[in-house]
């Protein structure tokens, strides 16, 4: 079923009832060349790009509960490449890139918003790191401006300019940057892998890993044994649970992420704002809602909701940034279950099993990453090799010395 | 979440700071001679259980002792919490 204009308009007078469900509710083969353990974003995207860009014919998706139940419909929806390091910036442009493609190429309506993300700085030390990211920013391509206080004033009138303590001084402005409906992402992808032939297998949770000599073979799940030549695990927040299963630990802790929505508002926030003095950032869905966050709680969780202080600290925030948000009540608050790594970048990388493959570590940036996670994982699962933008994200780069330490924070997965 | 202190009884848990897996205690020898691999290991890699988890809190808002709680990361259910003791090793079970 391909949309257009016209079917929309035809279905709008003849009463909805010609659409049909965007993808098949596959049942499990015996044996698929590939296996994708995991149907959030980036598993849906990685099959997608298997079978678009690598000709892979024979490939499922096994998701433990349903599509657009995980991480990928729990997130803040927002999408940058505003990265300092050389190990991230790319990766990160690449995903941009394929964001501002995206819906023609899996024609489907992702509401790609490019609004624009700035992040505001306090201070001249700030502004000058702002500075240094922004220009390393230039120098991989990608778009960003620095502006000072009167140019934010005339974007933002209704911030906090002259606060005591932390004045705006002025932003980082990545214009390219904004926001993606999420659930469109996951509903797009898994309706454009399953138009290439790829088997989305819901409520399928893999319980196993067989191994035979030395190498991964197949999982068990709930729903039986299905063999494969190559298993990508891609489940990000659960993946030291799954790696368990193949004998693999992982430099990862599982921490819960808060994320908060007020009522529905007339448009007031054009962009996307992060605050510079504090951890707190807010957008305007296009229902109105206010969406915004701060900080991991900072104690191992698997959990998917977290605890009151960290609403405190969030709303503090943006008390602090914007005062008029304290006239919004707050309407809904919910946690997810990130993985956090130990330098605060990811991985996408073989492991020591031949035929595993492992995508994961986002923290709680892996929503902009969605597509290229997927088309970097595809091309490693497809290849046996890194794609060039993805070449960083190894899992022993913490023995080899190749740190992508964004914050300079160390080995503190609760700091980054 | 409230943290049943052994001695000073539940405080709220925003006045500690939280230090990670217990078994961090467990510093290896630095003269050993895998002692490279053995500090990768250390430093970096974590057991990340679903479920009881043995963990150091630090309670750097009230009596500043280090506590190893037994806390259930599935539930947040605090299951056990003692005075970190650094003659005791530490441990991730």
């Amino acid at each position: 079923m391909g949309f257009s204009g016209f079917k929309v308009i035809k279905e709008a007078l003849t009463g909805h009832r010609g659409w049909q469900p965007l993808w098949r509710d596959a049942a499990p083969k015996p044996q698929y060349d590939v296996i994708i353990v995991g149907g959030g974003g980036h598993g849906l995207a990685t099959a997608y790009y298997l079978a678009k860009h690598h000709g892979v014919k024979n490939i499922a998706v096994l998701e433990k509960g349903w599509i657009g139940g995980g991480n990928v419909g729990r997130n803040t929806t927002i999408v940058r490449s505003n990265y300092l390091l050389d190990g991230n910036q790319p990766f990160y442009e690449l995903s941009l890139r394929l964001w501002e493609g995206l819906e023609q190429d899996i024609n489907f309506n992702a509401m790609v918003s490019q609004r624009g993300v700035l992040n505001l700085y306090h201070s001249d030390a700030q502004r000058d790191a702002y500075r240094r990211r922004g220009n390393a920013m230039r120098m991989h391509g990608t778009d960003s401006e620095l502006l000072d206080a009167e140019q934010v004033r005339e974007m933002y009138p209704f911030l906090n300019f002259e606060h005591a303590r932390f004045p705006i001084r002025g932003g980082l402005l990545q214009r390219r940057g904004g926001t993606v409906r999420h659930d469109a992402v996951a509903w797009g992808y898994a309706r454009a892998a399953d138009r290439l032939g790829v088997d989305i297998i819901q409520n399928c949770e893999v319980e196993d890993f067989r191994i035979e000599q030395g190498a991964v073979v197949g999982v068990q799940t709930n729903r039986g044994y299905i063999g494969a030549s190559k298993v990508g695990v891609a489940v990000a927040g659960h993946s030291s649970h799954v790696m368990r299963k193949a004998g693999i630990e992982l430099p990862i802790e599982s921490h819960v992420l808060q994320a908060f929505v007020s009522e529905g508002l007339k448009p007031v926030i054009p962009g996307v704002i992060t605050f510079g003095a504090g951890h707190f950032y807010l957008s305007q869905s296009d229902k109105g809602g206010l969406v915004f966050g701060g900080d991991i709680d900072g104690y191992n969780s698997y959990a998917s909701r977290g605890n009151l202080p960290v609403l405190e600290d969030v709303c503090e925030g943006g008390m602090a940034l914007m005062p008029m948000l304290g006239r919004a009540r707050l309407l809904r608050m919910w946690g997810g279950v990130m993985d956090m790594s130990m330098d605060g970048s990811p991985y996408i990388d073989r492991t020591g099993l031949p035929g595993l493959f492992f995508n994961g570590g986002w923290c709680y940036g892996g929503f902009k990453a969605t597509p290229a996670s997927g088309w970097c994982f595809a091309h490693l699962l497809a290849t046996g090799q890194s794609h060039p933008t993805a070449a960083a994200y190894r899992l022993d780069r913490f023995q080899s010395g190749g740190m992508i330490d964004e914050k300079g924070q160390g080995a503190q997965p609760n700091l980054h | 979440m409230l943290i049943p202190h052994p001695l000073l009884g539940p405080r709220d848990a925003s006045e500690f700071v939280y230090k990670g897996d217990a078994a961090l205690m467990n510093r290896p020898d630095g003269f050993a001679d895998d002692a490279p691999e053995a500090f990768v290991q250390y430093a970096y890699q974590r057991s990340n259980p679903r479920g009881a988890h043995r963990e150091l809190w630090f309670h750097e808002q009230g009596d500043r002792s280090w506590l190893i709680v037994t806390r259930d990361t599935l539930t947040h259910e605090v299951l056990d919490c003692q005075l970190a003791d650094p003659r005791r090793a530490g441990g991730s079970q």
